[in-house]
């Protein structure tokens, strides 16, 4: 399986890092035309604002919406969760609009009210470690959208089909099985094309 | 739950990474920066360059200059407080700031101890010119570094050399064997299990980034090309003739470093960069790099 960590700002060798723990071989992706030998794709964390101006200005916009029609996965954390999002509190424009969801950014305020927790996610036996860095939250789903973790009531993990989405930072760890739930979404995605 | 972990401090840091951190004296300029792709604002009085220039004692800024620009942005905001200046921090603590430089553009505020940041919530970036002052920030608490560069200078010439010696010292640093090991953490000044990390992993446990002295897209690319982990830019936006253009040209050179089309494209109709310094001009007194080792 080859996955690409798109890498136009944020924290991309670490997500290279964990899926490759997890068995799939990572590529960091900066230009569109390496989509193309993708079978699946990670938006990481990083300040969205600069990732989504990037993303606009070296048309990833459609070049990713197509990817995802393909029916090939898509995993965002942190600001990539954001970049997924339908619709963004506060904000007239949202970026990639493929998760139907609405999020608000910077929800548990500034960096001194960022933290790490024990959470329970569905589909993955013990508790994760998770890292929230001026993290986002999911503050509604649409109906085909799964939701496979919440902290304090909000909704911190969602899976809609082939798109997964945390509010938190999983390749921060050296636990990898997040990672490795998306490997098996790229596999069973790569199976059925 | 727990906050001001090493992990979520350094993590911040580690979001960072491939972006370009631009020193703001006001709220438009913020709004400016953020519009132009940085991932972070640094909230300052005055830009080096003018520090440099008006002489006296810098010190930390008035925070109604901070907290007008923590309020029109949605990047993280960053604020300069004085080396050793344990209050100074500790108010920018207080205020929310996302991230506190301890930096010696600044006027120091102790010639001897630096902040002891591991007491902190909020995380700090530091300042080195070579692996001992890196690894004594680190010990400290500092979950960020970057090169100290000479600030206010438009003169890439320092920030190279710092970038360049440091991680020619962890390429040394990786080749010891662990008797020799124990005699450079003696050498360098630093505790030696920061040492054997370095020693193992061939990297610094923390993000570094560039400063002091980035000018134009090329310094930024070329710093991203030795190994920097992202750029801060001081007063090489605003004290250019065109701060929009400089700062998306700065912030593409930055991501896409290796394309030079790109960065030529980028780099066309700019106006003229911020003036420069030669470093042979300033006087002992003047070297900001100096300070806090």
């Amino acid at each position: 399986m080859k996955i690409g960590v798109l890498a136009l700002q944020g924290a991309v060798a670490e997500h290279m890092r964990s899926l490759e723990a997890a068995g799939a071989e990572a590529v960091a992706v900066k230009r569109m035309e390496q989509l193309d030998e993708l079978d699946g794709l990670v938006i990481p964390g990083g300040e969205s604002t600069t990732i989504g101006k990037l993303i606009r200005k070296y048309n990833f916009m459609e070049a990713i919406q197509s990817f995802s029609q393909q029916g090939k996965p898509l995993f965002g954390t942190c600001a990539g969760l954001i970049l997924l999002a339908d619709r963004i509190e506060g904000q007239e424009e949202a970026h990639l609009r493929l998760m139907d969801m609405i999020v608000a950014r910077n929800a548990f305020g500034r960096q001194r009210e960022s933290f790490e927790t024990d959470l329970d996610v569905k589909g993955i036996d013990e508790p994760v470690r998770a890292v929230f860095i001026r993290a986002p939250l999911i503050k509604e789903v649409g109906k085909n959208v799964d939701v496979l973790s919440t902290y304090k009531g909000e909704i911190v993990t969602a899976r809609q089909g082939h798109l997964l989405a945390s509010s938190y930072h999983p390749e921060l760890t050296d636990d990898f099985r997040l990672h490795a739930y998306f490997v098996d979404m790229v596999k069973e995605a790569a199976a059925s094309r | 739950m727990e906050t001001g972990t090493s992990r979520v401090k350094r993590g911040m840091a580690e979001m960072q990474k491939g972006g370009v951190i631009m020193d703001v004296m006001n709220a438009e300029q913020a709004k400016i920066a953020e519009a132009a792709g940085a991932t972070a604002v640094m909230a300052l009085e005055r830009v080096p360059s003018d520090i440099r220039a008006a002489g006296g004692v810098a010190r930390m800024a008035d925070p109604t200059v901070t907290e007008e620009v923590m309020k029109v942005v949605s990047i993280p905001v960053m604020a300069k407080a004085r080396i050793g200046h344990i209050v100074e921090a500790r108010v920018l603590e207080a205020m929310g700031v996302d991230y506190i430089d301890e930096s010696e553009v600044l006027t120091p505020a102790d010639e001897v101890f630096h902040i002891s940041k591991n007491d902190f919530t909020v995380p700090f970036v530091c300042g080195a010119k070579d692996l001992g002052e890196a690894l004594r920030r680190i010990q400290e608490g500092a979950a960020m570094l970057r090169t100290k560069g000479e600030p206010g200078t438009g003169n890439i010439v320092e920030a190279v050399r710092h970038l360049r010696l440091i991680n020619g010292q962890i390429r040394k640093v990786q080749a010891l064997s662990k008797d020799e090991l124990y005699n450079e953490a003696k050498v360098l000044g630093v505790p030696y299990e920061l040492l054997l990390n370095v020693h193992e992993s061939g990297k610094l446990p923390v993000v570094n980034f560039a400063a002091g002295g980035v000018a134009t897209p090329s310094d930024a690319a070329l710093m991203m090309e030795l190994g920097a982990d992202g750029v801060f830019v001081g007063s090489g936006i605003f004290k250019s003739d065109n701060p929009e253009k400089f700062a998306r040209a700065i912030v593409e050179a930055t991501t896409h470093y290796q394309d030079y089309k790109l960065i030529a494209e980028v780099s066309k109709n700019l106006g003229a960069p911020m003036k420069g310094i030669e470093i042979s001009k300033l006087d002992a007194s003047q070297r900001m790099q100096d300070r806090g080792i």
